[in-house]
């Protein structure tokens, strides 16, 4: 049985923090911010939290498939940067968009959560028929809640995005993916609510530049596409360099990876779902499209889809 | 034939496009030779010279930290 992708959806908070006054902040320039990292600003929630901001993706989601909230059949949130307890937020943001008993599950992963769910949600499509994939974060309450630490606090920006998998035909179906997870470098990036975001750059950098195009290739062998008839790349957006890295390394040209880095930094699981609405407003489906995402954990791989 | 360390700084030489320090035992990244991305370069330039595949699991760049390193690594390879 298939599934099918049928729209996204996007929330920025309102507030636009620049590499201007992160740099006052943090003893740098902004020049060094953006020659790092490619961004130039970044988003930072207020009183949102990562429900509120789910729910609003989830909503502009909806709009875009035009199908009421009461037709979903599951909802997926992703988030790594949910604080720790219970309930877990995907009963929280269910009740907030009025989905009654509908089933709501939790992906606590970083990054590569809204790939995951979205995998998932390809599988279990068939058994609940709409499922409604949202990923938040708020990365700002991680980078705040101890002193600001540089290398890490240019990166981070908050938001959500979300997702419409169905077993009913739509705009692209999945034809495949590739999940992989390795916890012995687990201690390369790491948070745990109690002391500051531990980041080893070198480590995150070097298996994201050779996983991320290893993951992409064989969810494309698998799905019987080749690299250079892809039409889009919509990557987990962690850095700049990283998505030429993997452009290169794939033998396409960047144009063909989309990027929004530079206007939101690093959103954590939500940004490659924010790529996708950004990507989806403005194209009509004109081939194979590609999502890939690596993160803490490690958690990495890679979907495909297709036009229908 | 250069031996493992003279090939080594060849290939550092070519990623970073500049001299490798003399210390073999010098942070090749601390000293600001190498930054994460050109890691990355090093690591698949290493895989070409020598003619080997680094698995996922060696991929810790303290391994590749400096000259003497390297080489210690790649003793434990051949």
């Amino acid at each position: 049985m298939s599934s099918y992708l049928h729209a996204f959806g996007a929330y920025l908070p309102a507030r636009v923090v620049s590499n201007a006054e992160l740099a006052q902040r943090l003893g740098c320039s902004p020049e060094w911010i953006e020659k790092s990292s490619g961004i130039r600003e970044r988003r930072w929630a207020g009183d949102e939290g990562v429900v509120e901001m789910g729910a609003e993706a989830a909503r502009a989601c909806l709009t875009r498939a035009a199908i009421p909230a009461s037709q979903i059949g599951l909802l997926i949130l992703a988030s790594g940067s949910a604080p720790p307890g219970f309930p877990s937020p995907a009963a929280s943001l269910a009740a907030r968009l009025g989905l009654g008993i509908v089933p709501a599950l939790d992906v606590p992963m970083a990054s590569a959560g809204s790939l995951f769910a979205m995998a998932i949600a390809s599988r279990l499509a068939e058994d609940y028929g709409d499922v409604l994939v949202v990923a938040a974060e708020k990365m700002s309450a991680i980078i705040q809640a101890h002193p600001l630490e540089k290398n890490t606090a240019i990166l981070f920006g908050d938001g959500a995005g979300a997702a419409l998998v169905s077993s009913r035909p739509g705009s692209w179906r999945i034809l495949d993916s590739a999940l992989h997870s390795d916890g012995q470098f687990g201690e390369d990036l790491r948070y745990d609510w109690t002391s500051p975001l531990k980041m080893n750059g070198l480590s995150v950098i070097l298996h994201a530049a050779r996983k991320m195009p290893a993951a992409i290739q064989e969810a494309l062998d698998r799905s019987k596409v080749a690299a250079t008839g892809v039409a889009q790349f919509l990557l987990h957006q962690a850095n700049q360099n990283l998505l030429v890295r993997v452009a290169r390394a794939l033998g396409v040209p960047e144009s063909r990876v989309f990027s929004n880095v530079a206007r939101y930094g690093n959103t954590s699981s939500a940004s490659m779902l924010i790529a996708a609405a950004e990507w989806s407003a403005e194209a009509s489906p004109a081939g194979p499209i590609v999502f890939s995402a690596f993160g803490a954990g490690w958690h990495w791989g890679a979907l495909v889809a297709a036009p229908e | 034939m250069p031996d493992t360390r003279e090939r080594l700084r060849g290939v550092i030489e070519k990623v970073a496009e500049k001299p490798v320090p003399d210390d073999p035992e010098e942070s090749l990244f601390e000293s600001g030779l190498l930054d994460s991305f050109q890691l990355v370069d090093l690591v698949g330039a290493i895989e070409r010279e020598f003619s080997i595949k680094i698995p996922d699991a060696d991929l810790s760049p303290r391994k590749f930290d400096s000259v003497a390193r390297m080489e210690a690594y790649l003793a434990t390879r051949s």
